[in-house]
């Protein structure tokens, strides 16, 4: 083979390597009114009036465990369950917000992320998120179950109903979906609406962070008069001291940030946290994409090398490429 | 007159039996996740997603489907035609084998009765890693079933068609080398998005692509090699080893940019403390690179590569270690957090097995009744 040729069938190869050059985008911004929660985990008594509502507004079924039907026993996020609260505990679990001996409770939920992996990796579109609200909806009538927003969500967030015979992707969409609409009929979630301390809160992104923060600043043992409901607009407040926060907004920044918020007085790595970076890798991964595959411009180039290679060296022996 | 002939012989042998049985009791399995679900079935659950039906039979099953691949840069770049009576078969394994992935991710599709959706233009995010393979490997699948019509129009002796599709087959040879370069880089593509879950070891970030395809290009490599030896020993034709050693050299140079590459990221990532951690994940990196260096000894001295049995044990050891490259990245180390474990059910391992069970059967039909070998003067 001559040089030249070498050189053209080269080029598929070196198209690859310049992905490992490839620019990532930046991480996607939220949007100007996004809407999201705070979870105060500090405040949080465990009464999971938030699951129990949740269900009633999606209509999930309950989580029966053994013969005790009188409450839902949902342990973690499944094809019937979109909200759990999840119970920390070290050693005597005695102090509330203690990380030794102590315990604590822990929200899980869609977290709404401002850049969302689940969105990003969906082949058929069926993950949106919302360029008013930031809201991250799922759309089973597209979706082929390929169950990539599953491994792609930092958070194990999307679950698919795998006991049944036809399933569908089930995830927490703020209570904002088509047929429900909370959000957009000027409605609190569910969870936040029925949340009796204010643990979990509603309301725009902005006005939840500044909350956040303004918390953080707060003195530990200092009376704070906390908000229920939406941050924006809270329905009452009550008193209570302050504890001693961990200085860390979960979400603020994490993996391009989320619209729901977390701050607690325990690290977040201890209440199951992922141990994520700043960087969301949804933007690396479409980096590459975008890299390799603008206006398929390198694959064309790419086919027309090849063809032209193929043809030279088919043409020698017959008239075209007899296998 | 065609250089290739049938093989005959009976169909009914042994290890056709065999592997009939297994595919029969897979039917069943396959029967209970339609009816019942894919919790019936499987081991899968929320924090992993993927298990042996995507990792095995899609992202490993479509690399040891890469000899067509790798051999077309061989014949058709390269210019090596004295591989050409290679070519035939390494296509057949190729199609059955990313059929047999297409029949994977079908499978194991959750919405599967709305796979259609995939296809139709207005819901393609072009974001998506999953969009890319998907298409891209459905369009192989056809582009192989062209590359192998030929044979089957020389049996039927459809002479009109035949030459037609001769005609025009030198742009299915091109397409088929460009559609595995792009879907093989992409599943590693895939592993992106899934950041922290995947372990710093195996997270090259942008560089999963090139490692992907690197690893997809010495499977690829080594299948030839392995298909070769296999044919020779099984059905006794003469030995095709001198035809195999060139081929040598080619792997040799991908097999070093694989571990150089992975090397240098590694330190480059500042990963390195990784390797010393002492744990599960550092002991399946050894055993990867042990693999992947096994063939470097070997194929390294000329006169190993005209050894046949040596060349197979570097083919072995290159599949093992491609394999278990991707097994590690997508399932060995993957932490989805804490509270989720996975292995793979009975079921969900009797599928697989039969899937792989009615690709060989399927080989061995092939091979006895179209002309895909080349008559052994030839050889
Ligand atoms: S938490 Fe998961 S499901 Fe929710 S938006 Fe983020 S990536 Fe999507
Ligand atoms: S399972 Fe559905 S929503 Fe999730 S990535 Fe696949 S097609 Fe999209
Ligand atoms: S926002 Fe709605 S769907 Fe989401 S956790 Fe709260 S109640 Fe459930």
């Amino acid at each position: 083979m001559k040089r030249r040729d070498f050189l053209k069938a080269a080029a598929a190869g070196a198209a690859l390597c310049s992905a490992g050059a490839a620019q990532a985008r930046p991480n996607l911004q939220p949007p100007e009114h996004a809407v999201g929660m705070l979870f105060d985990s500090t405040l949080c008594i465990g009464c999971k009036a938030c699951v129990a509502k949740c269900k009633e507004v999606n209509h999930m079924p309950p989580v029966i465990e053994g013969d005790k039907t009188t409450w839902d026993s949902a342990r973690g996020l499944s094809g019937k369950t979109l909200n759990v609260i999840k119970v920390y505990k070290n050693g005597t679990a005695e102090v509330k917000d203690a990380k030794v001996n102590g315990f604590c409770f822990e929200k899980r939920s869609c977290m709404h992320c401002v850049d969302p992996g689940c969105v990003s990796v969906c082949p058929v579109t069926a993950m949106r998120r919302s360029p008013l609200t930031g809201i991250v909806t799922h759309h089973p009538e597209v979706c082929i179950g390929c169950r990539n927003c599953m491994v792609g969500c930092p958070y194990d967030v999307p679950q698919f109903e795998y006991n049944k015979t036809f399933g569908q992707i089930q995830k927490c969409q703020m209570c904002n979906q088509a047929g429900l609409e909370r959000v957009d009929k000027g409605q609190l979630t569910g969870c936040a609406e029925v949340c009796p301390t204010g643990a979990t809160l509603f309301g725009p992104r902005k006005a939840l962070l500044a909350e956040a923060k303004r918390r953080m600043a707060l003195k530990p043992g200092e009376i704070y008069n906390y908000p229920r409901g939406n941050v924006s607009k809270p329905y009452s407040h009550h008193e209570k001291a302050v504890p001693v926060y961990q200085s860390h907004i979960w979400g603020e920044k994490e993996a391009g940030g989320t619209n729901v918020m977390h701050i607690s007085a325990v690290p977040f790595d201890k209440l199951g946290m992922p141990p994520l970076g700043e960087r969301s890798p949804a933007s690396i991964a479409e980096g590459v994409q975008h890299t390799l595959y603008n206006y398929m411009a390198l694959p064309a180039i790419a086919l027309a090398g090849l063809t032209y290679v193929v043809r030279r060296n088919t043409d020698d022996d017959n008239d075209g490429g007899e296998l | 007159m065609s250089a290739y002939k049938p093989l005959g012989g009976r169909i009914l042998t042994a290890p056709f039996i065999f592997f009939a049985v297994i595919f029969l009791i897979s039917l069943y399995f396959m029967a209970q996740r339609f009816i019942f679900g894919m919790g019936a079935a499987s081991n899968l659950n929320g924090g992993f997603a993927w298990g042996i039906w995507v990792v095995y039979d899609v992202v490993i099953g479509t690399a040891f489907a890469c000899g067509g691949y790798a051999l077309a840069f061989t014949v058709y770049v390269f210019n090596k035609g004295q591989y050409h009576p290679l070519v035939r078969p390494a296509i057949l394994a190729s199609l059955l084998g990313y059929a047999m992935g297409g029949f994977g991710a079908f499978f194991d599709m959750g919405r599967w009765w709305q796979f259609y959706e995939i296809f139709l233009p207005w819901n393609w995010n072009f974001n998506s890693v999953m969009l890319e393979v998907g298409l891209c490997v459905s369009a192989y699948i056809l582009v192989l079933a062209l590359e192998f019509a030929p044979v089957y129009l020389e049996k039927i002796g459809a002479k009109g068609l035949l030459k037609t599709l001769n005609k025009l087959l030198f742009f299915f040879i091109a397409l088929g080398m460009l559609l595995p370069t792009m879907h093989q880089s992409s599943l590693g593509s895939l592993l992106i998005v899934m950041g922290q879950k995947v372990h710093p070891l195996w997270q090259s970030w942008q560089f999963q692509p090139l490692l992907a395809l690197l690893s997809a290009l010495i499977m690829g490599f080594s299948i030839v090699i392995f298909e070769a030896s296999f044919s020779t020993v099984g059905f006794r034709r003469a030995s095709e080893t001198s035809l195999l050693a060139g081929l040598g050299k080619i792997i040799l140079g991908l097999l070093i940019s694989f571990l150089l590459v992975r090397t240098v990221l590694l330190v480059v990532q500042g990963n390195l403390d990784q390797l010393f951690a002492g744990d599960r994940a550092t002991l399946l990196y050894l055993i990867e690179t042990v693999l992947f260096l096994i063939p470097v000894f070997i194929l390294a001295s000329p006169v190993n590569r005209n050894d046949g049995g040596k060349l197979l044990i570097a083919a072995v050891s290159m599949l093992l270690g491609g394999a278990l490259y991707r097994f590690d990245a997508f399932l060995f180390t993957l932490n989805p957090g804490v509270g989720y474990s996975y292995f793979p059910s009975v079921p969900e391992i009797m599928v697989t097995l039969g899937v792989v069970s009615f690709e060989i059967m399927a080989y061995l039909v092939l091979v006895k009744t179209l002309p895909v070998l080349h008559r052994e003067e030839h050889a």
